[in-house]
């Protein structure tokens, strides 16, 4: 197979020759996106029903917003060749201490935010040390991290409730029409396409990270640490900060998206983002994002995360709704991700050291 | 005896071999565990022996709940040991394997009848096929890592998000029960015996391992693979057969651990059933003192994290500290261990103890 594509690739055809040209972060970038637009308009296609809706999507947007802040920052850790799995935890961590902050202390919402913001950072800090100060493997590290997180989670409160904070319900209900989109409903009226103020958010940070990973020093760095760790440290990247900054970036995000869920989902529990962590991981990895580092996008980790909720939305709409074909719809597209990226990189591997 | 002397001597020396042994940490946790345990609460140690409800005896008391409740952890450990060594990496599938496990257990008993009332297949037949489905998950999850070159914990993860779901799907989401006392014995007591049987099993598992160890080349080949894989390939291995023989070995601790666990409820609950234990499993390969990065591994002492963790749960239960604020306790002492092990800080005490040395001699 790998002889005749070496001899018929000089002769070559635009299309493969640009694909080779490319960055593996590209291309994988290119795969997740094609795939995503594939996906949705086979749906729109062969479904119909709610896939021609355009509220349908941004129900999808809605309820994902918190995993795409998750997911952005799980992808700069995995970038940057480590991994944090506390995401989750912290996520059910601050949505709980916000709750029990807004409802029992009678708090604002800016402290809430705050609160948000100082458990995230908290944890990135103390996470972001110990990985790349005193050189402890990142899974562990960040296990531990989940642990206590899902624990504390219980010990701040163990019973879960719904906020009736005034200003927060304002806040959580506030809808954003987006111009030009909506579909008249059976009454004959027109029913404009809304986000909630969480997708905003979510897709300031998606721009603020990619602006971040692609044009600043810091995130060449972040490339650099996790595509070779020693070449870095030769090149004077000061290997310890930028891993310790990946960690801090990924705590505060994951306040950020906690917040975030807490605001969709508008309650304390201790079984909130339940999995959160595994589902942004996944999703990091379907937009092309390589846990061996130095490779992916945050653009493509947001379609990542599009595409795994996308899927789930259209099996559940084909008639297999039992509850357990969610875990293996999820599974099923993971690996078919995993298969191509593994098979499209041994690929490119060969014939690069073909020539 | 009679060397004392030389023994005295050369203290500081076997005191320092003491301190690079693997099992020393584990072991000096345990022992914290146990003193501490002493001081709050002598009782903890007392062992009783009593009747259980069908006249058997029975011994009891939280040494015995450790041994017990700790045999299915003990046994995955073993696997999770060669997988670590082998991949580099680790398994975080096993809970949902478990969960798998023991419904195929369950759905071969019960041949599709949710409350049997008597056994549809021998329990033998039932552990054999539930063997062979966990060996063959293992190797579905080997051959990713192995020969699609995939990272162990995302090839994993897979199956860590549709192994529960399968394992629901295997029974049609039916909560089969299981009323044959015989099946208990597996996760209690044999009449007559009054310890219980997860011990003999986790044993026997032990026994299993040790002898292969010694008799066979696993150990060597697996550290082969797992120090350098280019040049255990150059020496004439197959580091690819060799990584998805350990994940296959996984899948049977996974197979035995699911029987103990589906035996002791003799039912299943698929979300709950082994939840968390693959976090476990990986921390008692962590305690033991194994690098997580693969390579040279001490059975004994990932064996002995495993009792550590369960030591530690069972403490923390016995002072009332709730079942869901149980992680957040069990991480503080998590870290603390992983940062008296870590090597820089290590490195850091023994810079620290040879400059009071030096201090010393000057003086």
């Amino acid at each position: 197979m790998a002889k005749t594509d070496k001899n018929t690739a000089p002769a070559g055809k635009g299309l493969s020759a640009k694909l080779m040209g490319m960055t593996d972060t590209n291309l994988l970038l290119t795969i997740t996106v094609i795939v995503f637009f594939l996906m949705y308009i086979c749906a729109v296609a062969f479904l119909r029903g709610g896939f021609l809706k355009p509220q349908t999507f941004f129900l999808i947007l809605n309820s994902n917003a918190a995993l795409i802040i998750l997911a952005c920052g799980m992808s700069l850790v995995m970038i940057t060749g480590g991994i944090d799995i506390s995401v989750g935890g912290v996520t059910a961590l601050v949505s709980m201490c916000c709750a029990v902050y807004l409802d029992y202390k009678g708090g604002n919402v800016f402290g809430a935010i705050l609160i948000a913001l100082a458990i995230g950072l908290a944890f990135g800090a103390i996470q972001g040390l110990m990985v790349a100060y005193l050189d402890i493997q990142p899974f562990i590290v960040t296990l531990a991290g989940m642990f206590f997180a899902k624990g504390m989670t219980t010990v701040v409160n163990s019973s879960p409730f719904n906020v009736a904070n005034e200003a927060f319900v304002a806040l959580k209900t506030t809808r954003i029409n987006v111009p030009g989109l909506g579909s008249v409903n059976k009454k004959g009226i027109f029913v404009p396409a809304y986000v909630e103020i969480g997708v905003l958010v979510a897709i300031l940070i998606v721009i603020v990270m990619f602006v971040l990973l692609r044009w600043t020093k810091l995130g060449r760095n972040f490339y650099a640490v996790g595509g070779n760790k020693q070449s870095a440290l030769m090149l004077g990247i000061n290997v310890k900060r930028t891993k310790f900054l990946s960690h801090l970036i990924c705590g505060l995000l994951a306040g950020i998206g906690g917040f975030v869920y807490f605001l969709h989902v508008g309650s304390g529990s201790p079984s909130n983002a339940a999995g959160a962590e595994m589902d942004a991981i996944a999703s990091s990895i379907i937009g092309g994002t390589m846990l061996t580092g130095g490779v992916g996008n945050v653009v493509g980790t947001f379609f990542g995360v599009l595409s795994l909720s996308t899927i789930q939305n259209i099996v559940s709409s084909i008639g297999f709704d039992e509850a357990w074909w969610t875990g293996i719809t999820k599974a099923a597209m993971l690996c078919l991700f995993l298969l191509v990226q593994s098979v499209v990189m041994s690929v490119r591997k060969k014939r690069n050291s073909a020539g | 005896m009679a060397n004392g002397e030389n023994v005295k001597k050369s203290s500081s020396g076997s005191w320092k071999n003491l301190i690079r042994n693997q099992c020393f940490i584990p072991i000096a946790a345990l022992l914290l565990l146990a003193v501490f345990n002493l001081i709050a609460d002598p009782s903890f140690f007392k062992i009783t022996l009593g009747y259980n409800s069908a006249g058997d005896p029975v011994l009891s008391g939280f040494i015995i709940n450790i041994i017990n409740n700790g045999s299915e952890l003990a046994i995955l450990a073993i696997g999770m040991t060669l997988v670590t060594a082998a991949s580099g990496g680790q398994d975080i599938s096993v809970g949902a394997a478990i969960a798998i496990a023991g419904s195929v257990i369950l759905r071969v008993l019960c041949g599709g009848n949710a409350r049997p009332e008597t056994l549809q297949a021998p329990i033998i037949v039932a552990f054999l096929v539930a063997c062979v489905v966990a060996m063959l998950f293992g190797a579905f999850n080997g051959v990713l890592v192995a020969y699609f070159k995939i990272q162990p914990m995302i090839a994993t993860l897979i199956l860590y998000t549709a192994g529960r779901s399968i394992a629901a799907w295997i029974n049609n989401n039916e909560l089969p029960v299981i009323s044959d006392p015989k099946f208990a014995y597996f996760g209690g007591f044999i009449p007559g015996i009054p310890i219980p049987t997860p011990c003999f099993i986790a044993i026997a598992c032990m026994i299993v391992i040790g002898i292969v160890l010694k008799v066979t080349n696993l150990r060597l080949y697996t550290q082969a693979v797992g120090i350098n894989q280019s040049s255990s390939k150059l020496n004439g291995l197959n580091p690819e057969l060799i990584k998805v023989m350990a994940f296959v070995i996984l899948g049977l601790c996974v197979a035995v651990a699911g029987l103990i666990k589906v035996s002791r409820v003799s039912s299943i609950n698929y979300s709950v059933i082994a939840k968390d234990i693959e976090m476990d499993a990986i921390l008692a390969v962590a305690l033991g003192g194994n690098a997580l990065s693969g390579g040279k591994f001490s059975m004994a002492a990932s064996i002995i994290g495993a009792f550590v963790i369960q030591f530690l749960t069972t403490t923390l239960y016995k002072f009332g500290v709730p079942a869901t604020a149980l992680p957040a306790y069990k991480a503080v002492v998590v870290i603390l261990l992983v940062i008296v092990s870590a090597p820089t800080v290590r490195e850091y005490f023994d810079t620290m103890m040879k400059k009071m040395k030096l201090k010393k001699e000057v003086a």
